[in-house]
């Protein structure tokens, strides 16, 4: 392993360098003996797990709180951030992955908010633009400065955002995840900026967790593993796999399905689904879409985010009207069915959000683990709730799943995501489900408690269970699927074995490429 | 991955914080209260040395409890729609509606006792539910904040009653200043549970003690409790788990407004007897402050309802002492500016307690603990 090996720079001048950072929370240390050195002029990844400490690292950097240990230079220079007025003042910008931005405003407007030019106690609107004016012909920005934020798309609103932090003088920017909520084309325009700004002596601290755009764009990687950095390596020297391994610490574990269990029983049959964005936007985000899950089957669909696989979930909970189509379940017609009937009927599903979607963050775990299922014999009887055995099948679940909390009456906010995941996990499986709708089902949780819900989800399968598996990790998807679609555009644009697809074949369908005439 | 699946031990701490919070905040309500009277040139040792020798008299907590019970009712009323985040602000319109139907149907029919009680209270019920079902059918079908509608039907309820009580309820007599309906036979009446001199407390505590029972096993013990509680604590989780919105909606809506119908009933089966132009109004409104006081807990909303009782049949003992009775009604408005504020801190206190103790907790059982 090639582990706590870190390239010292080859002369040019460092930009950041952190040493020695530690940063701990009540009962957990989220950084240790962080060291970090980012060259001038060179865009410089970090990628880790969710929960490796990452975002912790960058709020260090951002001034948004301070290290108990360990010290902060910018340009050679040790200096004390305590808010991040201080990091902007070093020059150090950063762009949220959720933008802030007043969408009733103009993008002059969003951009000079806080950082007004005055002029004779008045904003200079005339000034500002000329400013704006002259960074975007320097940067190679392309932005309308007079249009109002709501009319524009998700790469605009981003580029307003790196426009913000350049406005204020920033030279370091940190960008958190930028590409999650970018479609492919959207991406290589973000990377052509980041580009040009690296050659107009920009440096870009770029936090990802998607290997393959890391190694796309990187100059320098550091990898950061269980709250420290591991290593730093340049993207000539790694691959995807060798890359993978170092953010996990050993070898991939890898989600293999072994021999198949598919019967010849069609649990689930999706035909010509089509949905609507909603009542008011007639705009389909779910186009024609029809697939079949026979019981002990598991279909993977990869895609980026928001092309339609939320909605398509949506669709066949009952949560989102059907504009065109059918959702068969067993056979039987789901049209007249309500959301509850759904999942009473063997619909399970671990949700694409967990806080959102999932979760009473200020209930204890035991009531959390009712949620969905109170028509369930298991917790109620009657109208009756019957928390003791609701109690009881939360120990269950937090045994069999591993959930780290302090009991089944702790609140749900207590404990980690990945843990708040294992629990949903858990609840969701022992409800016995027909159907298990998975989105994301071991995202932030850790590497063994990964292996462990996979092992879960593949004796579900061999009992019969039939599995609709969404996520955007790769190997998850083509370790466990019998059967993977590429979601684009909310239509279905390929279909492939999992046996014989690659990362990069699935690539290329989710970027957009449609499955040609060799289609199965 | 050690087995976790211990019950936590009781948070002391915790346990203190809530039991400290109602009384800081009645402290930080006297002491502005105290301020108020001082700067109005008053004595504020006087006013609190007559509410304390009030206190020492067993008439006064009768008084009390009988003012507290039609506020233990409103605050139930209003306590339904918090748990899932609708806020009911209607509760004054549905119970004086309910008042004059209750009249109109009690009036009209001849049936023994406790019949003629029960049929009384259903009316009452009926009516409370009909009329909060327009607001909640506006929310529904429409997304009409409950807010904004309840407060205007309690304006359309006051018009209405008005013109119905003037046109056609009211029996005039020459010279009668006070108008009244016709009178209630006294099989309808309410009978007292005690009686002390000019101090009583009618059978209604009884209702209202079973109510807070139906309370506690509706919303902590049954589904339809969880599911509402659900979609409080997070609609999109809810909906997402099959609890259908706009049900939820309807049936918390209406079940409030039920429990808002009874709200007058103590004072018409109880008192006056009849719907008459001097009728005790704005319990509705109280009904939300002494929700927010008891934080919608039914022994909660008991001790402020109590408390409320209390400060009001105290309020004439201080016009003896030359102090305003509306000194009451300010400090009142002080405590539920408290509650609110005092409240707030304690839960943030309370989570990050949780917080800290469950990571502590997990510290010594997680497999980095063990290697570092």
């Amino acid at each position: 392993m090639g582990d706590n090996q870190f390239r010292t720079g080859d002369g040019a001048p460092t930009a950041v360098e952190l040493i020695g950072i530690t940063k701990r929370f009540p009962g957990v240390v989220a950084n240790r003996d962080i060291n970090l050195r980012v060259r001038a002029g060179t865009i410089h990844s970090l990628v880790g797990e969710n929960g490796a400490g990452k975002s912790t690292l960058m709020k260090t950097l951002y001034g948004m709180h301070r290290p108990d240990e360990g010290t902060i230079a910018i340009n050679g220079e040790v200096v004390v951030l305590r808010s991040p007025t201080d990091a902007i003042g070093k020059g150090i910008g950063m762009v949220h992955q959720h933008f802030m931005l007043a969408d009733n405003l103009s993008v002059t407007e969003n951009i000079i908010i806080g950082a007004e030019p005055m002029r004779r106690g008045r904003i200079d609107y005339a000034e500002a633009k000329r400013r704006l004016t002259e960074l975007k012909a320097a940067y190679g920005i392309e932005l309308d400065l007079d249009e109002i934020v709501e009319h524009l798309g998700v790469g605009e609103r981003q580029r307003v955002e790196i426009l913000k932090v350049l406005f204020r003088g920033a030279r370091i920017l940190i960008l958190d995840e930028p590409t999650a909520v970018l479609v492919p084309a959207e991406v290589d325009e973000l990377f052509a900026n980041l580009r040009h700004l690296v050659d107009e002596g920009v440096t870009v601290l770029f936090i990802s967790h998607k290997l393959d755009e890391v190694l796309a764009i990187s100059d320098e990687i550091t990898v950061i593993r269980g709250g420290t950095t591991v290593a730093t390596v340049a993207p000539d020297e790694v691959d995807r796999r060798a890359l993978g391994e170092l953010m996990v610490g050993s070898e991939l574990p890898a989600p293999d399905t072994q021999e198949s269990t598919i019967t010849d029983h069609v649990e689930l049959s999706v035909r010509g689904v089509s949905a609507r964005e909603s009542d008011s936007d007639p705009r389909l985000v779910v186009s024609d879409v029809s697939f079949d899950i026979r019981r002990g089957e598991i279909v993977g669909i990869a895609g980026v985010e928001g092309n339609g696989q939320f909605e398509l979930v949506e669709a066949i909970l009952g949560l989102r009207p059907l504009a065109t189509g059918s959702v068969q379940l067993g056979g039987r017609d789901l049209e007249s069915l309500s959301v509850s009937d759904r999942r009473n009927g063997g619909v399970g599903y671990i949700p694409f959000d967990r806080h959102r979607e999932g979760l009473l963050l200020a209930s204890p775990l035991w009531e959390n683990m009712i949620l969905g299922h109170d028509a369930s014999h298991r917790f109620s009887r009657g109208p009756w709730i019957k928390s003791h055995h609701a109690q009881d099948e939360c120990d269950v679940a937090i045994k069999r799943f591993g959930v780290m909390t302090p009991g089944n009456g702790a609140p749900a906010f207590a404990l980690s995501g990945g843990n708040q995941q294992k629990l949903i996990a858990g609840r969701e499986m022992m409800s016995e489900p027909t159907l298990l709708i998975a989105a994301h089902p071991t995202r932030g949780v850790d590497i063994g408690a990964q292996a462990a819900i996979w092992d879960e989800l593949r004796a579900a399968r061999s009992a019969g269970l039939a599995m609709l598996l969404i996520s955007a990790d790769l190997e998850e998807l083509i370790g466990l699927s019998d059967t993977l679609l590429v979601m684009f555009r909310g239509e279905i644009t390929a279909q492939l074995d999992p046996s014989d697809a690659t990362p990069q074949q699935l690539g290329s369908y989710m970027a957009g490429e449609r499955q040609g005439a060799s289609a199965p | 991955m050690s087995s976790a699946a211990t019950r936590p031990r009781i948070d002391w701490g915790g346990v203190a914080i809530s039991v400290a919070s109602p009384i800081v905040a009645l402290a930080i309500a006297m002491g502005l209260t105290s301020v108020l009277m001082l700067i109005s040139g008053l004595e504020p040792s006087v006013a609190f040395n007559t509410v304390a020798t009030r206190m020492q008299e067993s008439t006064a907590w009768i008084d009390a409890a009988q003012q507290a019970v039609p506020l233990y009712i409103s605050a139930i009323a209003v306590a339904i729609g918090f748990k899932m985040n609708l806020f009911n602000i209607g509760v004054e319109g549905q119970y004086r509606v309910a008042m004059l139907t209750t009249v109109a149907v009690g009036t009209s029919v001849d049936l023994p006792a406790p019949l003629h009680v029960l049929l009384c209270l259903a009316v009452a019920m009926v009516t409370g539910a009909a009329w909060a079902a327009i607001p909640a059918l506006l929310k529904v079908h429409r997304g009409v904040s409950e807010v904004i509608s309840t407060i205007m039907m309690n304006y359309i309820a006051t018009g209405v009653l008005a013109f119905l009580f003037s046109e056609v309820f009211a029996q005039r007599e020459v010279g009668d200043l006070n108008p009244k309906s016709k009178i209630l036979p006294t099989s309808a009446w309410m009978p007292n549970i005690i009686e002390e001199g000019l101090h009583n407390l009618t059978g209604f505590i009884v209702v209202a003690a079973l109510l807070g029972v139906a309370y506690y096993l509706l919303v902590w013990k049954s589904r339809f409790g969880f599911q509402l509680r659900a979609s409080g604590a997070n609609p999109t989780a809810a909906k997402t788990a099959g609890i259908n919105p706009r049900s939820m909606i309807l049936r918390a809506m209406l079940l409030s407004g039920a429990v808002a119908g009874l709200v007058g009933m103590p004072q018409l089966l109880g008192d006056k007897h009849a719907y008459s132009s001097d009728l005790q109004l704005g319990l509705g409104f109280s009904g939300i402050a002494v929700a927010l006081l008891g934080r919608n807990s039914p022994i909660g909303i008991a001790f402020a309802a109590l408390t409320f009782g209390f400060l009001d049949s105290a309020a004439r003992f201080l016009d003896l002492e030359q102090i305003p009775k509306e000194i009451v009604t300010i400090m009142q408005g002080i405590l539920v500016l408290a509650v609110v504020v005092v409240y707030e801190v304690a839960r943030r206190m309370k989570q990050q307690r949780t917080q800290e103790r469950s990571s502590r907790v997990l510290e010594f059982a997680s497999p980095e603990a063990a290697n570092a």
